[in-house]
């Protein structure tokens, strides 16, 4: 008998505070509902380590039943739990990063309004990403993956009485689901061919599957369909644009929900369903490809933006490639490792921007900053690690699981080794400029006696996600409720990587040990059939590997090497010699004007789609087809409009008992006439 | 559920006629009250709340386990000459548009408490009967009477219309009236053939009379007979292009007319597309599935995109029934398990959730007389609990999980893909447009600035309309998270009706 762990309690804890606040918190004082946010978000937490501590002598995939959700005919969805190594991780992760950015919350929002309406949303969004982590079916997954769409779409627009959070808000929506319609299409399939979405039988039922050759096949479009699920909620080429206008919300929400969390459920569920993908080779393909891709368009944007939110947006979408590109290659574990060191440092790097956001009262212009260093000590020597991490320097936590993404890359193809090499060097490089632009040289801004002296062109529209300016002026650091989770996360950025060491460097990769498990339970019954791309990748661990250190080693001090070489060039344009980047930016001239206005991504999408559709359904749909053509045919058909509506006024000019007579006769007859003819 | 035998036995035959006619008879005592207002509305609740608790008898004593049949029945002969019957049944799938109608109606009585203040005593009257003849669709299982009742709810509703309607009344109410009513002569004469060469009007009989291959010139005559019942249904869903009389209908309409006429006459339509072209004329429907599929299509589309682009919001709400009726016609003759449970779901579903959005937009309508969304915007800053109330409302109708809208659609095109791929996969666009024409318009009413001065001191919404909204709401999110507690009667009665179709698909196999 498998013991009993209560796992809905995980989800459904946070959701007891949502409804605490929710419904009563417009009454609570701050301190309370800071209370309850954090006593439920904290229970969750607690409650997962709890899990974590029992895991070992659980036999796994550990799924428990709790209530039957829809039944039709003999298809049947539950709410039931699925643990294993992968949840797992997912969990701690969720409600650990989760609880420290809800502590954060608590002195960032303090003088916002709505602060209960902001801990309400942000438990909401707890309640449906432990839902989706914890999900043994697809559906029930699809309920986690919906509602955190709604909570991120509530959090994006939470200062809602300015235009572009709304319509940001509705954005991320509307392009979230144009993904989720590949996801419901994936599931219809799924349906169709196993009667099932639960976990284990539509993967029982896959397993003895071959992989499917020649990029055609069931298998194969279940993958891609899934990929366009992912692609729009893990902001992928070519639906990734709502991230950026996501940094309307307030940045904690930045912080969890669009860097650490909620965008790495496309990767997660690419994950979870690897059964799948194993056996789809060309749908992996599209995933590296996809990955691959969205990692370095990202970046190149990212090395122009001057909103230092929005240079943690495009980076987060490029750090979401790299985990896809190592899904892409079959390597699952590192992806999922990439994921949670990600949640680390990308937590951090959001929150210290928080931090620095605040006390500057809501600038956001990089251009406007510098010198803050000693100013924000704690914000700068946290927010210096997480750079470090993410720039891929050892031994720093991004360091171990980027390493290993591209050199599972390299053993698939150079080319993703290299666009992945690339990347790097390119986020070594924004990122240290947002260091140096920040913290480093004069500061730029407005101070009290001195307004910005900054001869740019800076529109106000332009900030994102700012909280409204404090009563205290001057730069101040933050309070001991936002320092606390900077310097929690600092150390799991600093640290979080050790576990996953590599064998070249001397370690034993335990994280992959531990989560491996997963990923391979498959391939034995692949390797029976003895093929399969997993296979193939399985065996570069064997003894082969061992022989193989050499060159990892080498692999790995040249994409250390191009994160000093991001570091240098940075150091060199934004601390040596900052005038320089203006000019070689005039130099380039349309191609830097490009990456400015991102592409005109969002302009093509606008002229190609958005536009088009509207004009199109008020002209052609509703006044063409509707009222031109439906309208007046029936018109003329009623022996034209005109007497009709001579008709009509006729019956008007009577009082009601004259118009109600009208129509009473008239069904009279109706009827009189029915007897009639039953009656013959 | 057998709690009582002896309770089941006692009230069990006259349970339907009981709440069918409770609503008519509180509209004859009505005619005796005298005109004060209040009374009459208090009375009008009560009679309402009255027939909704009895109705509530239906689910909690049906037998979920019993496949096949109609149960509560109770049948006696009418009239001799000619032979028509007074029988009533339910299944899993009417006695739950019964209860939706019993739910509906007190919240219209409520939700016109203040807006109507003139011929209030009428208002009622009609208001009252019109439930009647509603639940009288629904019971009915003798074509006369199911006949009778069709017809019988469009005189209230055309007056609910052309009497407390707004704008052009008239004219939509005539529209109304005259384009359902000329479609149902069609459905008239279908039954008069059945009647002829049967000699009744009792469904059962008639349905096992043509199964068994005893009507005389069936086969010539079937596919007219289909046709016959099935447009007077798709003018009455309203399936495109027959929908033009509902936009107008909805947009003159008082809010209560609005809230029943998307909520529970539409699915008359549905309904009777289910029961009499699935279950009179199975080779029909399937030989006729492919036209009405893409029928069915471009309304979930169509209906959509034209929304999308409405100035008006009522219209716009209008424009989205077009859009989810076309999912429940859709699942219906997708004759599949997921697409038929899915489909009655989606009615039961867009009733509460289409339902609710009328009402609220009834109580702006009570502020400022405007249905012009832009006319609003940041209203999210003066009426932050109506501005709940409808995020609340308009997640459950873009089909949010865990809200009412999902299990329906989830259903219906699960069924649909199943039926056909492509059919589904069309179908599913509609979650992406129905997020942006809600949330458009969402954003345009609630969020922003508040750019109307006037905008600023309306009134929040008051006790009365939170009770009115409140019951919607709950049930919302009651069927979004508990749908088996429907689906349990649903699917037995679905796969009744699918019988023939089974059969169908094995005969075909065999040839």
């Amino acid at each position: 008998m498998t013991p009993n762990l209560h796992l809905w309690l995980i989800p459904v804890l946070p959701l007891v505070g949502t409804a605490v606040n929710g419904l009563f918190g417009k009454k609570f004082s701050r301190q309370t509902v800071a209370a309850v946010a954090l006593l439920f978000s904290g229970a969750a937490f607690a409650m997962a380590l709890f899990v974590a501590s029992r895991f070992s002598s659980l036999t796994t995939p550990h799924i428990e039943f709790l209530a039957t959700w829809i039944r039709a005919g003999k298809f049947q969805a539950d709410f039931a739990f699925y643990l294993d190594q992968l949840s797992l991780v997912m969990l701690l992760v969720v409600t650990g990063v989760g609880f420290l950015i809800h502590i954060y919350s608590v002195g960032y929002m303090w003088e916002e309004g709505g602060f209960y309406r902001f801990f309400a949303y942000l438990n909401l969004f707890m309640f449906f990403m432990l839902t989706l982590v914890l999900a043994s079916n697809y559906l029930l997954m699809f309920i986690g993956w919906e509602g955190v769409g709604l909570a991120s779409y509530l959090l994006i627009g939470f200062w809602f009485t300015k235009d572009s959070a709304a319509a940001a808000g509705k954005k991320a929506f509307i392009v979230n689901r144009i993904g989720d319609f590949g996801f419901l299409i994936a599931l219809f399939l799924l349906i169709k061919h196993f009667g099932s979405l639960n976990f284990d039988q539509v993967f029982q039922s896959v397993i003895p599957m071959g992989a499917e050759t020649g990029g055609a096949g069931l298998l194969t479009a279940v993958g891609l369909l899934l990929m366009v699920g992912a692609a729009g909620k893990s902001a992928q080429i070519p639906l990734y644009v709502w991230l950026p206008d996501a940094m309307e919300g307030p940045t904690p929400v930045s912080a969890l929900i669009h860097a650490a969390t909620m965008v790495t459920a496309g990767v997660y569920m690419v994950a979870r369903s690897h059964v799948i993908f194993d056996r789809a080779p060309a749908a992996l393909t599209v995933v590296a490809i996809t990955g691959t891709l969205t990692a370095l368009f990202a970046a190149t944007i990212g090395v122009a933006q001057t909103d230092i939110k929005k240079v943690l947006a495009y980076s987060t979408i490029s750090q979401l490639g790299y985990m896809f590109m190592a899904c892409g290659v079959a390597a699952y574990s590192a992806g999922i490792f990439h994921l949670m060191t990600h949640a680390f440092f990308k937590g951090l790097l959001f929150l210290a921007a928080g931090s620095v956001i605040h006390a500057l009262s809501g600038e956001q212009d990089m251009r406007l900053m510098g010198g803050l260093r000693t100013k924000i000590p704690w914000t700068f020597w946290t927010m210096t690690i997480a750079t470090f991490a993410i720039a891929g320097i050892p031994p720093f936590a991004g360091f171990f699981s980027k390493d290993e993404i591209l050199w599972r890359a390299y053993q698939a193809s150079w080319v993703y080794w290299f666009i992945g090499l690339f990347t790097a060097f390119l986020t070594s490089f924004y990122m240290f400029r947002l260091w140096f632009m920040t913290f480093f040289g004069e500061y730029r801004g407005a101070t009290e006696d001195a307004p910005a002296h900054l001869a740019l062109d800076i529109h106000s529209d332009t900030r994102a996600g700012a909280p409204a300016p404090h009563g205290h002026g001057g730069i101040h650091e933050s309070p001991p409720l936002m320092v606390i989770p900077l310097v929690v996360l600092a150390v799991l950025s600093f640290t979080g990587g050790w576990i996953g060491v590599p064998g070249s460097l001397g370690g034993s990769n335990r994280f992959d040990k531990f989560i491996g498990p997963v990923f391979h339970s498959t391939v034995t019954a692949l390797g029976a059939e003895g093929h399969g791309v997993a296979t193939a990748e399985r065996e570069a661990e064997g003894p082969e590997a061992q022989a193989g250190h050499g060159t990892e080693l080498i692999f790995t001090g040249i994409s250390v090497f191009a994160g000093l070489l991001g570091f240098g060039l940075a150091w060199l344009l934004y601390y040596r010699n900052p005038q320089l980047p203006q000019q070689i930016a005039a130099g380039l001239g349309g191609l830097y004007q490009a990456v400015v206005h991102k592409y005109y991504i969002d302009e093509l999408y606008a002229a190609l789609f958005v536009k088009p559709l509207i004009a199109g359904s008020a002209l052609i749909l509703w006044h063409g087809i509707d009222q031109d053509v439906i309208d007046a045919a029936l018109d003329n058909s009623a022996h034209g409009a005109r007497e009709v509506s001579d008709s009509v006024r006729h019956m008007q000019s009577g009082n009601l008992r004259s118009y109600a007579g009208w129509v009473a006769a008239g069904a009279a007859v109706v009827i009189a006439y029915m007897v009639w003819i039953g009656t013959r | 559920m057998n709690l009582h035998p002896m309770d089941l036995d006692r009230w069990s035959p006259i349970i339907l006629t009981l709440v069918t006619f409770i609503p008519l008879a509180g509209a004859l005592l009505l005619l005796l009250l005298p005109r004060r207002h209040r009374d009459i509305r208090v009375f009008s609740l009560v009679v309402t709340l009255l027939t909704f608790v009895l109705s509530l008898h239906l689910p909690v004593h049906f037998h979920r386990a019993a496949l096949a049949g109609f149960q509560y029945e109770f049948d006696r002969s009418w009239i001799p000459t000619p032979n028509i019957h007074y029988h009533m049944g339910v299944d899993g799938i009417s006695m739950w548009l019964v209860v939706l109608t019993t739910f509906l109606t007190p919240l219209c009585v409520l939700i016109s408490w203040k807006s109507i203040d003139e011929r209030v005593k009428e208002f009622f009257i009609i208001l009252l009967v019109l439930e009647t003849a509603l639940i009288g669709v629904f019971v009915s299982l003798d074509l006369f009477l199911f006949y009778f009742f069709w017809e019988a709810t469009l005189i209230p509703m055309a007056l609910l219309i052309g009497m407390y309607g707004h704008g052009r009344k008239v004219y939509a109410a005539v529209k109304f009236f005259l384009y359902t009513m000329i479609a149902s002569v069609f459905m008239l004469a279908a039954i008069l053939w059945l009647y002829a060469k049967v000699g009744t009007f009792d469904f059962v009989t008639i349905q096992n009379a043509i199964r068994s291959g005893q009507v005389a010139g069936f086969t010539s005559a079937a596919q007219w007979l289909f046709l016959g019942f099935f447009v007077a249904f798709a003018v009455k869903v309203p399936l495109f292009p027959f929908h033009t009389w509902l936009p107008d209908a909805h947009v003159e309409a008082p809010t209560a007319g609005s809230v029943l006429l998307a909520g529970v006459l539409l699915k008359m339509g549905t309904y009777g597309m289910l029961r009499f072209n699935l279950g009179l004329f199975p080779d029909q429907a399937r030989a006729n599935a492919w036209w009405v599929m893409i029928l069915a299509l471009i309304g979930i589309v169509y209906g959509a995109l034209v929304a999308l682009v409405q100035p008006n919001m009522k219209k716009l709400i209008a424009y989205t029934s077009v859009s989810h009726l076309g999912f429940v016609v859709l699942g219906i003759f997708s004759f599949t398990q997921a697409g038929l449970d899915g489909a009655t779901f989606v009615m039961l579903a867009h009733g509460v959730s289409t339902g609710a959005l009328f009402m609220l937009a009834g109580a702006l309508y009570e502020r400022r007389h405007n249905y012009d969304i832009s006319e609003f915007g940041g209203l999210a800053t003066s009426m932050p609990v109506y501005a709940s109330f409808f995020l609340f409302i308009v997640l459950a109708s873009v089909g949010l999980p865990l809200l009412n809208g999902f299990v329906g659609e989830f259903l219906v095109l699960s069924g649909a893909f199943q039926a056909r791929a492509v059919y589904g996969i069309l179908g599913a666009t509609g979650v992406i447009w129905s997020a942006g024409y809600l949330l458009w318009m969402y954003q345009r009413v609630f969020f922003g600035k508040i750019t109307h001065p006037v905008n600023e001191r309306l009134p929040d919404l008051d006790l009365r309309e939170q009770i009115a909204l409140l019951p919607a709401a709950a049930a919302a999110l009651v069927m979004g998270v508990a749908p088996l507690l429907w689906l349990n009667a649903i699917d037995p009665a679905v796969q009744t009706a699918l019988a023939p179709f089974a059969e169908l698909a094995s005969k075909v196999v065999g040839q």
